[in-house]
């Protein structure tokens, strides 16, 4: 009962957000329509005893790719006029595109293999049982290749990214740290004694 | 010890007319406000601390007027700001403003939840401690983003940009040192972390010692993350005013400060419990205890007050080269180190 009153409102607000991000105005609520989303989302993992990925959802994407995406959309000032132009032009496209859409993720959910028959049914673990620790031994002993290929995938995405991105004839005129603190009292002040005038 | 919770809950049953689940919700509620108001008071007091310490530090006697020798000058403050007008900009967005400040308190209370103030002393005993107190802290910078967005000013927009960027790069090296407070301990748990610094050397044990550019790092992180002096260019009065917080008035004000001591208190406690044993007594002979918790987390207060009293504010390009070019390769290659101790089976620390 009560985990069902817990369901259905993790659910309906999951719903609801969605729903808002492709539907608000404004970008920046739009944004955090989305970390609503992902935080009802956490919480129905917590319910299915997932912890560890429950709150890795929050940690990784409310409290990371989110803060950088409302960052980059509060700095974009974007124009709503100019983005709501064209509605009507690209609708039959986006209709059909949609409608693909529904019948390709509907053939493959009708598929027996995942009705819910076929699903076990949920184990209710002791409180003891601890979802990080079997997490990490299956990652790291069962699947250990997908993982570290994974891995590798992201460290070149990193790499392009920077190398992308990389500009070396930067115009900045600020000084460079290193140098700043290489610096010694001599370089900059020189001490010089002057010796007291005689009274009267 | 009687359980001052256990006798509440039975009293509750034995009342007969109140049903289970609801006894349940109370003795949780009683554990949190036992927790939140305490800590609400330090947070008032604290502030007060902090205007002492610095004062004595520039050698003025700081505020002494309201009570006797000044004590009663944060409940003052309180009741000042409480009766002030909250003032809405025009333009702003009404909803993100007004909610904006207790986005940036919320999540400071609730990752007390974890905390563990002695080996049974602690709300939720959840095997995900740390993950969880990762995820929460990453979660105060949204207060902030909010807030500056939804003022519609440029000064509040300027500084939660920078807020926003300091607090996401810092971020990463504090996750990177409580990855190697973890591989230390073995445990996503914090009693467990503070279990496993236990040992015979007293507080040579504890895991300041072999994660010691970890511990100097994730303090100094946390300096970064609430935001404080040297690292406050969010505020930067000199610059932009007061940043984020410039179009507050009354209580949205008195939110964010809250706020900011909270976490200070937070990162504090955080650091005694995972690099100086938490409860753990540091002489030999004396028990352990909860002031041992006390006492650590204080002295660490403490050094946010004396860095604010000692450093001018760091600048913009050299905070993210901290973060970035020094912080960052010091975490990896330590973590590295920390497992090879760990696997290699060290002593003392990791002889076990």
């Amino acid at each position: 009962m009560f985990e069902q009153v817990v369901f259905y409102t993790f659910a309906a607000v999951l719903t609801l957000a969605a729903g808002m991000v492709i539907t608000v105005r404004n970008p920046v609520h739009a944004a955090l329509f989305l970390v609503l989303a992902f935080f009802a989302s956490s919480g129905l993992w917590l319910l299915l005893e997932a912890e560890f990925l429950a709150i890795a959802l929050v940690l990784v994407y409310v409290g990371a790719v989110m803060v950088l995406f409302l960052f980059v959309v509060m700095m974009l000032d974007i124009n709503l006029t100019v983005l709501r132009e064209g509605f009507a032009r690209y609708l039959p496209i986006a209709g059909i595109a949609a409608v693909l859409m529904f019948v390709a993720v509907g053939s493959v959910l009708t598929q027996e293999k995942f009705t819910l028959a076929k699903t076990a049914a949920e184990v209710a673990h002791p409180a003891d049982y601890n979802n990080t620790r079997e997490l990490g031994l299956a990652l790291y002993t069962q699947y250990v290749w997908p993982f570290e290929i994974a891995a590798v995938l992201l460290l070149v995405a990193i790499i392009a990214a920077i190398a992308l991105t990389l500009r070396h004839t930067r115009q900045t005129k600020a000084p460079k740290p290193e140098k700043q603190v290489a610096v010694r009292r001599e370089d900059r002040v020189r001490l010089v004694k002057v010796e007291a005038e005689r009274q009267g | 010890m009687i359980n001052p919770f256990a006798l509440l809950q039975e009293q509750l049953t034995a009342l007969g007319f109140i049903p289970a689940p609801l006894v349940v919700v109370a003795v949780i509620v009683a554990k949190i406000l036992v927790i939140v108001l305490p800590l609400m008071g330090g947070v008032a007091y604290l502030t007060l601390a902090e205007r002492k310490v610095i004062g004595y530090i520039q050698v003025r006697l700081g505020p002494n007027r309201v009570g006797p020798k000044g004590l009663l000058q944060p409940i003052a403050d309180a009741l000042k700001l409480l009766t002030k007008e909250m003032v809405v900009p025009s333009g702003a967005s009404r909803f993100l403003f007004i909610i904006a400040p207790i986005l940036a308190l919320g999540p400071a209370l609730a990752a007390w939840a974890v905390i563990p103030f002695h080996s049974e002393v602690v709300l939720a005993d959840i095997n995900a401690g740390l993950l969880y107190l990762l995820a929460l802290t990453s979660l105060g910078v949204y207060g902030i983003i909010v807030a500056g967005w939804s003022s519609n000013s440029k000064y509040a927009f300027l500084g939660a940009m920078r807020s926003a960027a300091q607090i996401v790069s810092y971020e990463i090296a504090m996750g990177f040192a409580l990855v190697g407070v973890l591989v230390a301990a073995g445990s996503l748990n914090l009693g467990d972390i503070v279990a496993a610094q236990r040992g015979g050397l007293g507080p040579l044990s504890w895991f300041w010692v072999p994660l010691f550019p970890l511990f100097i790092i994730y303090f100094i992180s946390g300096v970064a993350e609430t935001n404080r002096a040297p690292f406050d260019v969010s505020e930067g009065e000199s610059e932009i005013v007061a940043g984020f917080h410039v179009e507050y008035a009354g209580m949205g004000f008195a939110l964010f400060f809250l706020a900011e001591y909270a976490n200070m208190i937070l990162i504090s406690a955080l650091t005694s419990v995972m690099f100086l044993g938490g409860w753990l007594s540091p002489i030999p002979g004396i028990p352990d205890g909860i002031h041992w918790f006390l006492a650590k987390t204080s002295f660490f207060l403490f050094l946010f007050l004396w860095f604010r009293a000692t450093f001018p504010r760091y600048r913009y390009d050299q905070i993210m080269r901290l973060g970035w070019k020094i912080f960052l390769p010091i975490t990896i290659v330590w973590i590295v180190v920390v497992a090879a101790m760990v696997v290699w089976k060290l002593p003392p620390w990791f002889a076990a």
